[in-house]
């Protein structure tokens, strides 16, 4: 019996803390999110409650929607990062193919070599990468930014996906060899769609950094017609940070698609992170 | 394997095509714009041409008082910035990963689902959201405080050179303790049943459990999240130049590396930019975060030992 009451006032205690916790978590979030729902005068007055009948107001948004062009941003942070994501995935699915699928002189070197941008951050080169990309007039242009990305996916990429493919049956390649598959259809008609859960868990990885990057476009590409939604928002609400109703709209208009595509995609992610690829 | 025969094949071209892509981009715009800004360090602009000048960037960078200031003041902060992170954000890591990873605990799904979401967010929003929070004009905070009792707690705390700093780096904390929970949820996963049974028949339970057989088994995962925190607490830049501004206010106290790096490449206000001396910089930042990964690599990892089931 005492045992019982023991473990209930544990699994009790555990809730309590974790419930406590995921209140401090998503708190912030949800008073961003009510407050841009309402008028002046009630985000000032009452804070902390829901908007009602009489507080409900959008002029937030439509200040936003009307001021900035925040459909445009969008569509560019949606360009580079589905771009940047098709690369990483292409190019290092190909690499990681390679390096654990042949044995050749300096395998080891190559792979070590394209294990070190997991530990050094591309950031660190912004000087030359500038110099770089003014050189080849590549400035303000969504290429940049999409090659920079590609870059600076691609380590991890590699390394996880390296694993992976490791573990696909050697005798289904082979059987495929003894048909007369090419070395490039064993690639992309075998090996691909067997580590495409793998694929899946590089793709969430990738893709949160770059969307919410605000160093290369602020440096790279910070032109009206290039500004990335993280960016845009970011120059939008210093411009406008006294408007509070826009401020607010403006944060919980940026909050909302990467909170949708994680409530999406969150069984992936969280797949991917306990299934020990990245330990 | 086709690679272990004897005879001289002809060149796989398949290896190369299946690397290049890869190699080339990685190379090109990682690899040489790294070492490009570590030999940009070595030069300055004298009347329009680059003039190879050794280490005179660095000796600016540690010898005249402008520089150099600003550059302790900056390593000093960012060194605060990670003692933060490391005592808080691991911690609290553990012990959510350990409530978490406790068999037959309903909605487990649900609180990692939600305690992640704030590492999802970016910086900008993050940035602001906890700005507005804790601004004097809004009255969030105030009012929040109220209801346990401590109004009087209550100050600008983003406002005041002596707390702005810390506020800033436990917002960071609130951010980023996702990913600590789940390294650590994970390794607590691939501690085999048999183990935690073991224990228990040797009496080993609750918290001694926990002191005695677990932490011992998580600790490389700490280990790898502490250099995971550390490479990107020492390039940090986004989330103090949301909240901040480029200048770091109030009067620098919460200046780091990445936004000194910022201000020193580009300029700001009546500062001209510097390419030279932003490329100095980032060399010194290179060279932390290459002592720290060396440190964890060489001591740290293979002192640590790794238990396989």
């Amino acid at each position: 019996m005492s045992r019982a009451t023991n473990s209930f006032s544990r699994s009790a205690a555990a809730h309590a803390i974790l419930i406590a916790y995921t209140i401090i978590a998503l708190f912030p979030v949800f008073i961003i999110v009510i407050n841009s729902f309402k008028a002046r005068n009630a985000i000032f007055n009452a804070p902390m409650t829901p908007p009602t009948a009489e507080t409900f107001d959008l002029v937030g948004y439509r200040t936003v929607l009307a001021q900035g062009d925040f459909l445009q941003y969008f569509q560019n942070s949606f360009i580079v990062t589905v771009s940047s994501l098709f690369f990483v995935l292409l190019f290092g699915a190909m690499a990681a193919f390679a390096l654990s699928e042949y044995r050749f002189r300096g395998n080891k070197l190559m792979g070590l070599y394209l294990a070190l941008g997991i530990m050094i951050p591309i950031r660190l080169g912004t000087v030359a990468i500038l110099q770089l990309m003014v050189a080849s007039g590549l400035v303000n242009t969504l290429t940049a930014l999409v090659l920079v990305y590609t870059a600076q996916g691609l380590p991890l990429a590699i390394f996880i996906l390296a694993e992976f493919m490791s573990t696909v049956s050697d005798d289904l390649k082979n059987a495929g060899r003894i048909d007369g598959l090419s070395e490039y259809t064993i690639f992309f008609r075998l090996v691909l769609p067997l580590v495409r859960p793998a694929m899946a868990t590089v793709a969430v990885f990738t893709m949160i950094p770059i969307w919410n990057d605000l160093w290369f476009p602020l440096i790279l590409a910070p032109s009206e017609a290039t500004k990335t939604i993280t960016l845009g928002a970011q120059m939008f609400i210093g411009q406008y940070v006294t408007n509070w109703n826009a401020v607010l709209a403006a944060l919980s208009l940026a909050i909302l698609p990467v909170l949708v595509l994680y409530l999406i995609f969150s069984r992936q992610l969280i797949r991917g992170i306990t299934s020990g690829a990245v330990k | 394997m086709t690679a272990t025969s004897a005879t001289k094949r002809p060149f796989r071209w398949h290896i190369a095509i299946f690397l290049a892509p890869a190699v080339l981009v990685y190379t090109a715009i990682m690899i040489m714009p790294l070492f490009g800004t570590l030999q940009l360090a070595l030069f300055r602009n004298v009347s329009q041409s680059q003039v190879f000048v050794g280490l005179d960037n660095f000796r600016t960078l540690f010898g005249d008082p402008n520089w150099s200031t600003n550059f302790w003041n900056a390593l000093r902060n960012n060194v605060w910035f990670f003692i933060i992170h490391m005592l808080v954000q691991n911690p609290v890591g553990v012990v959510l990963a350990a409530l978490l990873s406790s068999p037959r605990l309903r909605f487990s799904a649900f609180y990692r689902t939600a305690i992640f979401i704030p590492t999802i967010l970016s910086f900008v929003i993050v940035g602001f959201a906890w700005k507005l929070i804790l601004s004097p004009l809004w009255g969030v905070a105030p009012n929040l405080l109220d209801l346990v009792g401590l109004k009087s707690l209550f100050t600008p705390w983003l406002g005041k050179e002596e707390y702005a700093l810390t506020a800033l780096s436990l917002i960071s904390v609130w951010q980023f303790i996702g990913i600590p929970m789940m390294l650590i949820y994970a390794a607590m996963l691939s501690i085999p049943d048999e183990v935690i049974e073991a224990a228990e028949c040797d009496g080993v339970t609750g918290m001694a459990q926990f002191w005695k057989i677990k932490l011992p088994l998580i600790l490389p995962a700490i280990g790898i999240i502490s250099i995971l925190t550390f490479v990107g607490n020492f390039n940090a830049f986004d989330l103090i130049y949301t909240a901040q501004g480029a200048l770091a206010g109030p009067n620098y106290s919460t200046d780091i590396l990445g936004t000194f790096l910022y201000r020193a490449f580009f300029g700001f206000q009546l500062q001209v930019g510097d390419p030279n001396m932003g490329a100095a910089i980032a060399t010194m930042m290179f060279l932390i975060i290459l002592v720290g990964v060396c440190i964890y690599l060489f001591l740290i990892q293979t002192r640590l030992r790794r238990y396989q089931f």
